[in-house]
């Protein structure tokens, strides 16, 4: 038997050996932990580099009612099965309290005709999905900073986590549990609102109700919905898996401005 | 011209010093940055492998969509343009190991990591997005300050005569190459291919990536407007990358056209060697 090899079988054999070697390479490094610490090193550049060249206040864009998109997708939990959550749905939400606590001086909760009360702000944003699609609509809510300022943070205070009603994947240690985390500079940014009402209705299910965070300026996952308590924390690691969020401890970036 | 020829006629090669160490260090780099990119790019796009014009999706109306779809019995891959609809099975939509297909966007030979995984491949996009940009950065400078782009890239006067492009282009089209002093230099088509793609296709891919981020929206609105949107910059983004795929295609090709090795040393060590000027009364016979 003899096997004949040209030069272009060859150089295919080659470049496709190559290439394995490469694309084997690559996946190594995706599954070893300090292979994908050594790349998410670039989230903290990431993040200075926004935080230094974007104006802490600096406003997202706002549309018109013209944009508004008529097909705004609803992504993670559309309607939460957690039997406290039911339970506050089929009232209507009447018995819903927002707390407010952690490292503050004066804990709060609040009913939403409390924070319909609150200084409001509307605006019409631009929802950026991570997957990369995006949709337009309009959000009315309590502006978070007025609130934190009511609760008092106490100097500690670093960072807010948003517990929230949904259980987005089934765990046995409860770390399906939906939250988030944002930090003080976000906390304060005008366009921070805790909205209840979208496209001036109120909030549907889908979309969060009773009241979900707009962190305009970040991806969709930061902008959690079913809020239950806002805590006041100097240090998110000690919850959850400990990267902040629910997709934070699946691999996802906590700084989600790009 | 063959190896005998070579020896028979005994014509002096001359070595020139072609590629400074920044640009040669400055390639390979974006050649490692840039295929990275591109490969985690393919594998960020299959977790929405859809795209619009404009600032919001119209879920419904994609320009582009790479998908699969149920046939009752069998699925296929498919990719959408407009209203028009290909069977791309195999490679688009639904691809994978033979008896094992999956549904995604391009196929895992393509994408790094090689399964699906938005979160592991945005590390690796950004982390080389950053390699990418400051060794552009540096390119740049070093070419500005010691005038390689000046006076290697930017096209002379001589470089933009009709006539002048003209004869490139037909000399390019049959393949014959340069020799002798004219070989020392990029002729007008090479010049202005790199430096549409230094200036115009390897910025745009920064700019159009930085417009999808919601972060630097807040900051340069303008330049979102510039790029019509946010999924307009999207799409821009993945439009430039297969033009640079394109471009390598392109570049390659010349490369083995014009002589594999020599091109590839002068990229590793620096030297070029050049043919001489060949004789009127064989100008006939180079090959």
């Amino acid at each position: 038997m003899t096997v004949s090899f040209n030069r272009r079988g060859w150089l295919r054999a080659g470049f496709a050996s190559i290439g394995a070697l490469v694309l084997g390479a690559c996946d190594r490094i995706t599954d070893s932990p300090k292979g994908v610490a050594f790349l998410q090193s670039a989230e903290g550049l990431t993040r200075r580099v926004q935080r230094l060249v974007v104006d802490r206040k600096a406003l997202a864009r706002e549309f018109t009612t013209a944009d508004i998109s008529s097909d705004f997708r609803a992504n993670g939990s559309i309607d939460p099965t957690d039997a406290d959550y039911v339970a506050l749905k089929a009232k209507g939400f009447s018995d819903y309290r927002l707390v407010i606590d952690g490292l503050v001086r004066r804990p709060l909760s609040l009913s939403l005709e409390d924070l319909r009360r609150q200084p409001p702000r509307t605006q019409i944003t631009r929802h950026d999905c991570v997957e990369g699609w995006s949709s337009i609509a309009k959000w009315t809510g309590a502006r978070l900073g007025p609130l934190l300022d009511q609760a008092g943070l106490k100097p500690s205070a670093r960072y807010l986590v948003f517990h929230c009603g949904d259980t987005l994947e089934e765990t046995l240690d409860g770390s399906g549990q939906y939250y988030e985390s944002i930090d003080l500079i976000d906390a304060y940014h005008p366009q921070t609102i805790l909205a209840y009402d979208m496209n001036d209705q109120v909030l549907p299910v889908a979309h969060g109700a009773p009241l979900r965070l707009r962190v305009e300026r970040q991806l969709g996952y930061k902008h959690a919905k079913y809020i239950m308590r806002i805590e006041a924390v100097d240090d998110y690691r000690r919850l959850g898996r400990g990267n902040g969020g629910f997709w934070e401890d699946r691999g996802y970036e906590w700084y989600a401005g790009i | 011209m063959g190896e005998n020829e070579w020896k028979m006629t005994k014509p002096k090669k001359v070595l020139v010093y072609r590629h400074a160490a920044i640009t040669r260090l400055t390639h390979w780099i974006n050649v490692l940055a840039l295929t990275l990119l591109l490969m985690s790019g393919l594998n960020i796009f299959g977790a929405h492998p859809a795209l619009y014009w404009g600032q919001k999706a119209t879920f419904a109306r994609p320009w582009l969509l790479i998908a699969a779809e149920d046939h009752g019995n069998h699925t296929i891959g498919f990719t959408q343009i407009g209203a028009v609809k290909f069977n791309t099975t195999g490679v688009l939509g639904y691809s994978g190991k033979p008896g094992s297909f999956d549904q995604v966007a391009f196929p895992s030979w393509a994408t790094v990591p090689s399964n699906r995984d938005l979160a592991d491949s945005r590390h690796w996009h950004f982390f080389f997005a950053w390699i990418f940009v400051i060794n552009g950065l540096i390119y740049w400078l070093v070419g500005l300050v010691r005038g390689h782009i000046r006076r290697d890239l930017v096209p002379t006067r001589h470089d933009v005569a009709p006539k002048n492009i003209w004869r490139e282009i037909v000399t390019h089209a049959q393949l014959k190459f340069p020799k002798g002093e004219e070989a020392r230099h990029y002729n007008v088509l090479q010049k202005t291919t790199y430096l549409g793609v230094i200036l115009v296709l390897l910025p745009a891919m920064v700019l159009t990536g930085l417009c999808m981020s919601p972060g630097f929206d807040a900051a340069a609105r303008w330049l979102v407007d510039f790029f019509g949107g946010r999924q307009s910059a999207r799409t821009i983004h993945f439009l430039t990358a297969f033009t640079i795929v394109g471009f390598v295609l392109v570049h390659l090709a010349m490369v083995v056209a014009s002589g594999t090795w020599n091109n590839i040393r002068s990229m590793i060590t620096g030297r070029y060697a050049i043919a001489p000027q060949a004789e009127p009364a064989n100008a006939g016979d180079v090959a």
